[in-house]
């Protein structure tokens, strides 16, 4: 599935919704079910630092594909966080930069990507990019 | 005490509290952060801009005169608010932060040296530490922070043991802003001139909820935000003793703050002028005279009793939650209830509050190093006025428990 396949699905899911609540308690679930990272991992140059709650966030290259891991000290973050990683864990770079994320706002999430909101979200998404611009230059 | 009665009729005077807020009633919890308006305040600013609206000082004409009565009458009125022996110790600045980093800067050019002390505490919002911070990077201080006990109370014994001949100043708040703690300013301020060293009393947080009398405190500063006792942003108010605020010097340059002005020496203006350089903001500063006579109408003694009790209800009821941990269980406290559930992030719980309409504030507050202090990464507060009602602290009980069901 290509990034913008996997942002429908995520949006389909959601959309199944009508009640903020029903959508929250699914970014509930989805915080819950990601898996915690390794405390190897949960370091302080890791961290990407919000006002209201912060962000680990790891990044590998495996064959030409980065792998995310990430994690969040808040469920609801944590549950964003469990669905940017499904959207941009084993991408290649180029599909990384090229990717617009469209799909937070479609299911009535946008406010936790507002850069006034500080939750580490917004830096997240930017240190995404930042890497895979990194491991592309360093692959090139 | 302010009855129900005279609760609803109060509350017409705020159109924002018939908000709906993704269609559900605001219950706005937030008050620590910035209050809301009356309509006579609204009222005034519309009127100051229709009627009054001229550059104000040395202005011959008839509006500038109307304008500069109205920007003097206001100062009046703080400074009856407030207790100050003369008008013109009360200096209007932008808020709170503007009034300390004034101090900061113009106490420390007059009195402060390499190897003196200012004595801050650990419950301070980062705007009464930054600017000291600067003041000791600039001249070579050092700050020294009074700690508090478990319940959120300062500990006195160990604020005497800081106090010594190098300290020059102690700046502390009077209620905090994340654990409602009202500090024995007084006490603080008679141990330092024991040892004549001068006190600014940060209450930003105080003034909206209790009494307060910088004579009777015999406080050398005392500071605060219209914005945060229903006056406009944008203005704040520092009162300083007259002696002192003669003997620091200006911290800005410009118009109104001069005597006379030539390329080879500038003399400055008299008090007040001397620290508003620049055109003040004379209307602000009549609509925070309009919000400080629409507390005195009520009576700051009955906002505080009625105050008291919404706060002793709401944590009484907050600890019918399992898990439920009050943060700051002081006695002696303000409107301000911050607190924590179990392992749930403040954020969780402040994002599906406001989905039910409800504000509250999480996070550090703008006081990290007492949150780090506590071992925790920030709270949930809920912080009340006078027109918030036990309804509604039902409501935010059950919204809450509802919030906690979901995140457990």
């Amino acid at each position: 599935m290509t990034i913008n396949q996997i942002q429908d699905r995520i949006v389909e899911d959601f959309n199944q919704f009508d009640d903020w609540m029903d959508k929250y308690a699914l970014l509930i679930d989805l915080g819950n079910g990601l898996e915690p990272l390794e405390d190897q991992y949960k370091v302080p140059q890791n961290i990407i630092e919000g006002c209201q709650s912060r962000v680990w966030l790891h990044a590998e290259m495996k064959e030409e594909l980065i792998h995310f891991k990430a994690e969040s000290d808040a469920i609801i973050v944590k549950g964003i966080v469990a669905l940017l990683l499904e959207v941009f864990t084993g991408r290649t770079p180029d599909e990384i930069l090229q990717a617009e994320v469209y799909f937070v706002d479609k299911i009535g999430l946008k406010e936790h990507l507002s850069p006034t909101r500080s939750n580490g979200l917004v830096a997240m998404l930017k240190q995404i990019k930042l890497y895979a611009l990194a491991f592309k230059t360093r692959n090139s | 005490m302010l009855t129900n009665d005279d609760i609803v009729l109060l509350r017409k005077d705020f159109p924002i509290l018939e908000e709906k807020i993704y269609g559900k009633p605001l219950i706005y919890f937030d008050n620590g952060a910035t209050t809301q308006k009356p309509l006579q305040v609204l009222a005034r600013i519309e009127y100051a801009y229709k009627h009054l609206n001229a550059n104000i000082h040395r202005g011959v004409h008839y509006l500038s005169q109307k304008a500069t009565e109205a920007h003097e009458d206001a100062r009046s009125t703080v400074a009856s608010f407030l207790g100050a022996a003369h008008r013109e110790e009360i200096i209007f600045t932008r808020g709170t932060t503007e009034a300390i980093n004034l101090v900061a800067f113009s106490f420390g050019e007059a009195f402060c040296n390499q190897g003196d002390e200012i004595v801050v505490s650990v419950m301070e919002h980062h705007s009464n530490i930054v600017p000291w911070q600067m003041l000791c990077e600039r001249k070579g201080l050092t700050l020294r922070v009074i700690p508090m006990n478990e319940k959120g109370e300062l500990d006195m014994q160990a604020y005497k043991s800081l106090l010594n001949s190098r300290t020059r100043l102690v700046s502390v708040t009077h209620v905090s802003n994340v654990l409602g703690t009202v500090n024995p300013v007084q006490e603080i301020i008679r141990l330092a001139h024991e040892q004549n060293i001068h006190v600014l009393i940060d209450g930003a947080q105080a003034v909206p909820h209790i009494k307060v009398d910088v004579k009777e405190l015999d406080a050398d500063f005392y500071v605060f935000s219209g914005h945060k006792i229903y006056g406009p942003t944008g203005i704040g108010v520092l009162y300083g003793k007259r002696e002192l605020l003669d003997a620091i010097p200006p911290c800005q340059g410009g118009g109104e703050m001069i005597d006379k002005v030539t390329f080879e020496k500038t003399t400055y203006n008299i008090l007040p002028f001397k620290f508003e350089a620049g055109t003040p903001d004379y209307i602000g500063s009549t609509a925070l005279a309009e919000a400080l006579r629409y507390v005195q109408a009520i009576g700051i003694e009955r906002i505080a009793e009625y105050e008291h009790v919404l706060t002793r209800y709401a944590t009484t009821r907050l600890l019918e939650i399992d898990g439920m941990h009050i943060i700051g269980t002081t006695e002696n406290k303000s409107a301000v209830v911050s607190f924590l559930v179990g392992e749930i992030h403040p954020y969780d719980i402040g994002m599906l509050l406001d989905k039910m309409g409800i504000a509250v504030r999480t996070g550090h507050h703008c006081a990290q190093p007492l949150i780090d202090s506590l071992g925790i990464t920030g709270t949930v507060r809920a912080s009340f006025s006078f027109y918030n009602t036990t309804d509604e602290i039902d409501s935010f009980i059950a919204a809450l428990k509802k919030v906690v069901l979901m995140l457990s």
